[in-house]
């Protein structure tokens, strides 16, 4: 199981990384300061395997890719929302971070609930409750499965 | 069946005669924009990542420092000089210190009817002159850098019919702030947005780019603009043909079609700290500001320094509030100065600054503080976005934002005359 951290509706790129440690030499030395202005205990207190869950839109804004790339590095497994932003949703499944639409999740669940997402059957279990996720289009499940984009084009060649 | 200008673009692109809303088709890309937002990350990626790393085509790519320019730190410092050697060495076109990106491309590179990847939200900005720009991440442009290609799902198209024209004192901006606002800050999230109608022959190059630019503040995929005598002109003064011309289908099919006046916009404020929170101008008067901004991809170019200086002209900036002023690229900056406009500026106490993403960008120039308070031609006004998490930012026309500084509060142009 992992811990819910919960988010509102239209969360953007820089509320996630702010410009100011965008260019940053590495992603590593970023993540300390994942979502600073929203939480600033967020990158302390999230732990390997913890989830971020969110209303609609997350994600809007700016295509830095360093937004998922942060919440990937401290270990965020997931992040399920009512809907995503076109750009970030694509930067994540690109670099091998599950985006899950879920509609019913976010209304279900308060911050620091314990929730399990199983990928393959697409369902999220928390306490006794059990919700259905939208499926990735195939085109980017595919990209998701061999681990990322670039892992993707590693296989081709 | 009809197509609209976006399914022209990518089924050009994927060699195919026709393209359709919700497919999705493999498209070979005309051009590839990074700037220094990522581009130190993709380089990183590009050596130790990728199993044969090569560069397609070396003549697409198109790289632009424009968001901490001069470097603020050794680190930014750092990551330009990665950029900066990667592209010497293999021949990268590159701009550093010339202007914001989307002006540099708009300038120098865009042309009808291309299918564009930029590393930057904003390149959708290209629509003004009918190319289907489109904001992507690193690894993204990594692959597209690699490999020529991409994919793409087709955009189902939002249609926005203009009529009428403008009235005296409100702008380009005023309109596209007015129209994210009825459409909500994900109403055209995957989509396109495609202007038209014959209000579009009364707006200028510059009111298109601005109108383009800030369509991904509705979540649109991109912006389209058919190709008119307008644009053609500025192709010509640019020196550059198109690659092909494309105006929508009478048959084509939109997700939805609005009409818009343009005769019934009005001045308009966006208040922190989402760019759909839009209100008349006229009810943000008095709101205390400490700083104003004039510039960015959106509206720094000469157009609208035309407008702030006319306005700041035998005026001075409040004692209270900083006023910067950031002509969008260097070609700004130049003809501002034979102009007169920066002695203009400089007499009333701007602080006029070389072309950049300034402080839109909210990292390298004119960061505010707590509790401050920002007026800004700047795309965007999300929490801490220009600086301090906890400051506020209220975007606007360059007329509003000139006068604003003049007044040290929140202020229309025409609340100019009353002093």
């Amino acid at each position: 199981m992992g811990t819910i951290f919960r988010f509102h509706t239209d969360v953007d790129t820089d509320q996630i990384i702010a410009s100011q440690y965008l260019l940053y030499p590495t992603i590593d030395e970023m993540k300390a300061h994942t979502f600073e202005s929203l939480d600033p205990t967020f990158a302390e207190r999230v732990k390997v395997g913890d989830y971020v869950v969110a209303a609609e839109n997350f994600g809007c804004g700016s295509s830095r890719e360093q937004a998922p790339s942060v919440l990937k590095a401290l270990g965020v497994k997931a992040v399920i929302a009512k809907s995503f932003a076109r750009i970030f949703y694509r930067n994540a499944i690109n670099i091998g971070l599950p985006v899950i639409v879920c509609r019913e999740l976010y209304d279900a669940v308060e911050d620091q609930d314990e929730m399990e997402l199983y990928l393959d059957q697409g369902i999220i279990k928390t306490g006794d409750k059990e919700f259905s996720c939208t499926r990735l289009p195939a085109q980017m499940q595919k990209i998701l499965d061999q681990g990322g984009l670039i892992a993707s084009l590693n296989e081709e060649e | 069946m009809g197509m609209t200008i976006a399914e022209k673009i990518i089924a050009g692109a994927a060699g195919v005669t026709e393209a359709h809303a919700g497919e999705i088709h493999y498209v070979e890309l005309d051009r590839l924009m990074s700037n220094d937002g990522t581009t130190h990350l993709t380089i990183d990626m590009y050596n130790t990542k990728v199993k044969n790393p090569r560069i397609k085509d070396v003549d697409k790519l198109v790289w632009i420092v424009d968001h901490n320019i001069p470097a603020d730190s050794p680190k930014t410092a750092a990551s330009h000089k990665k950029m900066r050697d990667f592209a010497k060495e293999h021949g990268i076109k590159f701009h550093e210190g010339e202007g914001v990106c989307h002006q540099v491309m708009m300038e120098k590179y865009v042309r009808p009817g291309e299918l564009i990847f930029g590393a930057d939200s904003h390149t959708c900005a290209y629509g003004a002159l009918g190319a289907f720009g489109t904001g992507v991440g690193c690894t993204d442009y990594l692959y597209a850098m690699v490999t020529g290609t991409s994919w793409l799902m087709v955009p189902e198209t939002l249609r926005f019919n203009l009529t009428g024209k403008l009235p005296e004192g409100v702008y380009a901006r005023d309109l596209i702030l007015t129209i994210i606002g009825k459409i909500g800050a994900n109403g055209a999230n995957y989509k396109a947005m495609e202007f038209g109608g014959e209000g579009l022959a009364t707006l200028t190059m510059s009111d298109r780019i601005a109108i383009c630019n800030l369509c991904v503040e509705a979540g649109a995929k991109t912006a389209l603009m058919p190709v008119d005598s307008v644009a053609m002109e500025y192709l010509k003064e640019h020196d550059r043909e198109p690659k092909a011309v494309y105006d929508s289908d009478e048959d084509a099919e939109y997700a939805e079609v609005y009409d818009i006046d343009l005769s019934e916009i009005q001045p308009i404020v966006a208040k922190p700290h989402f760019v759909d929170n839009v209100v008349p101008a006229v009810t943000c008067k008095g709101v205390k500001i400490d700083e104003a901004f004039l510039g960015s991809c959106n509206n720094g170019r000469i157009e609208d320094l035309r407008v702030g200086a006319a306005l700041i002209k035998g005026r001075k900036v409040s004692p209270t509030v900083r006023f910067l002023v950031v002509p969008a690229s260097r070609d700004v900056y130049v003809q501002a100065m034979k102009e007169g406009l920066l002695d203009i500026f400089m007499e009333a106490g701007a602080i006029v600054m070389n072309p950049n993403c300034s402080v839109c960008w909210g990292s390298c120039q004119g960061v505010i503080g707590e509790n401050e308070v920002l007026i800004s031609t700047g795309t965007r006004n999300f929490k801490g976005r220009a600086g301090h998490s906890n400051s506020f930012v209220y975007l606007a026309s360059a007329a509003t934002v000139t006068a604003s500084a003049i007044m040290g509060e929140i202020a229309t142009a025409d609340m100019l005359q009353e002093v």
